[in-house]
Formats: C-alpha cells, structure tokens, sequence
C-alpha cells in the first residue's frame, strides 16, 4: 500500500515538473501570445483586407479566394497536432555568428524576441489523429526561415530523433533556402541533412515533407525534396532559384503559375496538393498505412 | 591595383624583353619580373583570389582532365531527357588506377561558353553525374569530381526539370556511396551546384579557387543593395581556400605558381595529380564500410553552433 501511494506521489511530481518545463518552454509561451483585436492583413492574391481574427478561425485561409496564408511554426503545431500530446525537443541551441557578420547577432535577436523561438525550426513528437510521429516545422517569419548551421543541426537531430524512437517523420517546410550570413557553413548543412535522410530511409521508415509556401533555394535542393511522400500546400512557391532571379537570367517575364505547387504536381514532382483544410485528415491516414505491426 | 592590373604589368615587362636583344638587359628584366611576381603576386586579396579563379586563361577542368589521363573517354547523356554539356563525365586512368571522373566544364571562347552555358548545368546533367557514379559505385571505382561551376542554371527549363530535385538526389547519393569520392575544387564553386558534386571523403582545393554560398555579387546586392560592393562581400564572405581548411571544410590546398595557375599550367597538372593520388593511396587501404562511416561522420560534424548545456557551461561544438 505504501509502496503504491509513494510512487503514485512520485509521478504526480514528474508530472509537475514536465508541466513546469513545458509552460517554460518557448512553445508555451507562444501559444498564449494573442493576437490584438481589429489588426488587418491584405491578402496578396486578391488584395482585399481580411480580419486578422476571423482570419485565424478560418484555418488562416482567405476567405474571398482561398489563399492560404504564411503560419507561424506554432500555428502550424497546434493546427496539425492533437491537443496536449506535442513535446518539443532539441531546445537550448543558440546561433552564433561564425564569419564575424555585422549586425547578424542583432538580427537574431530581434526574431528570438519577436517569434519566441531558438531558430526557423522546431521539432517533437506529436500526434495527428492518434498516429504518433515526429513532426518538424520551419518557421518563416524567422529570417525568412533561412537554413543556418543551427536549423541544419536541429533538422538533422529530428531524424535522429526519429530513427531512435523508431517513428515516421513529417516536415513541413518554409525557407527561402541557405542563410548567407553564415556563408559556408549554411551551405554544409545542405549535405548534413541529405546525408540525414539517407540515413532514416536506409532503417525503413517514413518521411512525409509537406512544402508550404515559400520554400526556395537551399532547403528545396536538400531535405524538402527527398521524402518518401510530398505534399503541399495550394498555391506555394516552390522552386529552386527564386522567380527574381531567373527573370534578371533570361530577361523575361515568367509565365504565370510558374513554381507554384500546381505546377510542379503537373510536372509530376509532388505527389498531391492537399487543402489546408484536408491536410490534418490526409497525414493521419498516411501515417496509418505505413503503421509498424 | 587588383590582381588582373598586375598581371598586366608583367606582360607589358614580358614584351619588353622580346623587344631586346641585348644579354644584359633581358637577363635583368627578367630577374625584375621574378622578384615583382614574388613580392606582388604572393600577396592576395579575397576579391583577387575571385578574379583569378574567373580568370578567362585558368586551365579549364578538360585540361586537367587531357593531362592527368589521356585515355579518358567521355560518356554522354542521363538517360531520361538529354545530354548537358556543362558536366561532362567519363571514364579513365590516372596512373594505372580507373577512375570515374564528372567535372564542370567552362567554355575558353565565348562560343564555347555559350555552347556549355557557362558551367552552369540543368537538371539533366546532375542526373547525368548520378548516373555514372552509381554505375562507379556497382563497378568499385573511385569516383573524382572536378568542380567549377558559378552555381546551377536558373531558367525555365531547368525549374520545369527540377533543379532542386536533382541536386537534392545527387548529395544524399553521394553521401551513401562506398567507393572512395576526392573532389577538387578547381576554380569557382558556386553554391548547391557545386556541392551537387562535392559531397566526398576527400575535398581538395586549388590555392587561388573560390567556394562560396553565392557570387559576392549576389551577396552584395542582397545585403546591401549594391552589387559594385563585390570586393568587400569577397572579404566578409570567407571563400577563399585558406579560410575554408581553417575551417575544416576542405582538407587540403594545392599550391599554385604566382600569379595564378594560368603562367604554369603544367606544374599546376603535376600538383594537383599528385596530391589526388596521395589522397587515393590513403583511401584505398580502408573498407567500403570505413569510407562510408568516415564520410557521414565528416558531414554530421558541420556546422557552428552552440548548445546550451547544464554539464557544458559555454562548450562551443563545431
């Protein structure tokens, strides 16, 4: 009898304590950040002004067209993941400055400030619909979610992560590619993460990336390309060099609908364009097929 | 005065020279042009490190490749849409051993360049480099790439074959290969078209050769919005070959003579073929499984981070 109160006490403490750890981990602290009242935000595609709050109850989808708005990485967990079973993990990295850049502490200290985060990714186990997975989220309002030596780093750690706890593994993917201030290092991690994946295909298991407008450059000729199953999202820039840059190439106007995700799944690159709206439904059945028995 | 003013210093000298007759005078000159080459040309800049790895008379990969080894046949085509001739690839032997050498071929004339595209490859000729690795690693041949490419060619086509696609296929399958991979970093390495090739147990590095994120250009415009700022980018960035082994991004710089491979060639050949079979003869004594664990454990390591830890207070891991 006594035996059982004394360890019912003691996981009543653990539980407190992860409770305590959690409420202090950066993912809490977003969630609880509200948005204030009467902000409007204009929709790119059909340029009227949407409601910023009505916006968030419509799955931050444009109400007028369908666009499907950028979503903060915790937006993103907590749209995708049941309630109260994400666990971040990887947390604690701290992004230095290795080429001695002017003013990119200041930088990162600004989006530390202003998105709560280490860096443009976040990682856990979650659960989407009961199907447990690893899921991972970049963030682009952090630098345009650029792939520095720490978000490399943490992208690698979450296959390993999931190679571990032996568990399928989805990404969803926002970058404007490599970060340049940390030059050569960035580019490393191109190789860091594509040897990561190798690494977790070669155990059999599942990588499900799910490319969300915008994903460029760097990040597109690394990881984000190289699942098992590629979805995303309707209407996302997706492509390796930006639209900018082949203009100023080749010296004329780009087609429309050029590197969005329409076009590539017509191209036979994706796998499907899936509604934000479909995605939560669509990644649990997914994630069920490839169930281990 | 930047490198390419200087080297056109010694060329006016040089004329001079063939201008007179005199025994004295010539044998002075060229003790001049000697000494001005040591003392003036040893010390570079970032940037003129960049012009001479742009430089239009730098020997160009099939150079190296013609002197290294001349029974090199070339293989065309990726089997799927087209052959790309910015990356050329065959097989050869290079003192008695076969290898399977893909480099980035750069044009000398403007019409050649035009014909390669500058080096700067679509789709199809990085699923041309995959496809004869993989038939280097079903053969256990060491593969050795050359590179020199500004970066992987935005445009339409290329978007519409997935650029992306293929340089993301072509790093992760050379990460996984078991046949000793040595890349030489000949000239400029731009960016994911170059690490599409770079991704190897050993990356050697010409002295005066480039390896960057993007064109200090690029970099200019982007952070300050001025591409005149190349220069400056040149020094912020750290692309030159000794910041690189500082670094240990590279593991070795191969010498080149003053003023630049270009004033000569074949000793530039000689050095570089030597140090890649140094390099050979220290990975051929070791298994498929050690090449391939020795290689994974080199790329997990990049990067410049730190973690915040309770045992390691301030412990900076690179």
């Amino acid at each position: 009898m006594n035996n059982i109160s004394k360890t019912l006490s003691k996981r009543k403490k653990l539980k407190n304590d992860l409770k305590k750890f959690r409420e202090e981990s950066p993912y809490i602290k977003a969630q609880k950040m509200d948005v204030p009242e009467g902000l409007y935000e204009k929709c790119p595609k059909c340029n009227r002004t949407v409601k910023r709050n009505s916006n968030i109850e419509n799955d931050y989808i444009c109400k007028h067209c369908g666009y499907h708005f950028r979503m903060r990485a915790i937006d993103r967990i907590r749209y995708i993941v049941d309630e109260d079973t994400f666990v971040e993990k990887g947390l604690g990295y701290i992004t230095l400055n290795p080429l001695f850049q002017d003013g990119y502490e200041e930088k990162i200290a600004k989006y530390k400030k202003s998105t709560n985060l280490d860096d443009a990714y976040i990682y856990g186990y979650g659960q989407i619909y009961g199907q447990e997975c690893v899921i991972g989220v970049m963030d682009s309002y952090f630098l345009m979610g650029s792939m520095g030596s720490v978000v490399g780093e943490k992208v690698t750690k979450s296959f390993e992560y999931s190679i571990y706890k032996k568990l399928p593994i989805v990404i969803f993917t926002a970058s404007g590619g490599a970060r340049m201030q940390e030059g050569i290092f960035s580019l490393m991690q191109m190789a860091k993460t594509s040897s990561a994946v190798a690494k977790h295909n070669k155990m059999g298991l599942l990588y499900i990336s799910v490319l969300t407008h915008p994903t460029t450059g760097g990040v597109t000729a690394s990881f984000a390309t190289l699942g098992d199953i590629i979805l995303a999202e309707p209407g996302a820039l997706i492509g390796f060099a930006g639209p900018r840059v082949i203009e100023q190439t080749i010296n004329q106007k780009l087609p429309e609908g050029f590197q969005t995700s329409e076009f590539l799944e017509k191209k036979g690159f994706i796998d499907k364009v899936v509604n934000r709206r479909d995605l939560k439904r669509t990644l649990s059945l997914l994630l069920a097929f490839h169930r281990r028995t | 005065m930047d490198i390419l003013a200087k080297e056109r210093k010694v060329k006016e000298l040089e004329k001079q020279i063939e201008s007179l007759g005199d025994s004295e005078t010539v044998k002075k000159l060229k003790r001049e042009i000697k000494r001005y080459k040591e003392i003036e040309m040893s010390k570079l800049t970032a940037w003129d490190r960049v012009l001479l790895a742009r430089h239009q008379s730098r020997p160009k990969a099939l150079d190296f490749i013609n002197y290294m080894s001349p029974d090199f046949i070339e293989l065309h085509g990726d089997r799927l849409y087209q052959d790309d001739s910015s990356i050329i690839g065959g097989i050869g032997s290079i003192n008695g051993t076969v290898f399977t050498i893909i480099a980035h071929q750069k044009g000398k004339t403007l019409e050649e360049n035009i014909e390669r595209n500058f080096a700067m490859p679509h789709p199809e000729g990085y699923r041309k480099a995959l496809r004869l690795m993989k038939q280097a690693e079903k053969f256990k041949r060491p593969i050795l790439t050359l590179i020199d490419t500004p970066g992987a060619y935005p445009g339409i086509g290329a978007e519409e074959r997935g650029q992306g696609f293929a340089i993301a296929e072509n790093i992760k399958s050379m990460s996984e290969f078991t046949v000793p991979i040595i890349s030489v970093i000949i000239g400029e390495g731009g960016s994911g078209g170059a690490l599409a090739l770079g991704v190897a147990n050993k990356i050697l590095m010409l002295e005066n050769a480039i390896y960057s994120i993007l064109s200090p250009e690029g970099y200019a415009s982007i952070l300050w919005k001025d591409s005149s700022l190349a220069p400056k980018a040149a020094e912020v960035m750290k692309l030159t070959s000794y910041d690189l082994q500082e670094f240990s991004i590279i593991d070795r710089i191969i010498k080149e003579p003053y003023g630049g491979a270009h004033f000569d060639k074949e000793k530039t050949f000689n050095d570089t073929k030597s140090a890649i079979l140094e390099e050979y003869n220290k990975l051929k004594i070791l298994s498929p499984a050690e090449l391939h664990y020795l290689k994974n454990k080199k790329i997990r390591n990049y990067g410049f981070l730190q973690r915040f830890n309770y045992k390691n207070l301030g412990g900076i891991k690179r």
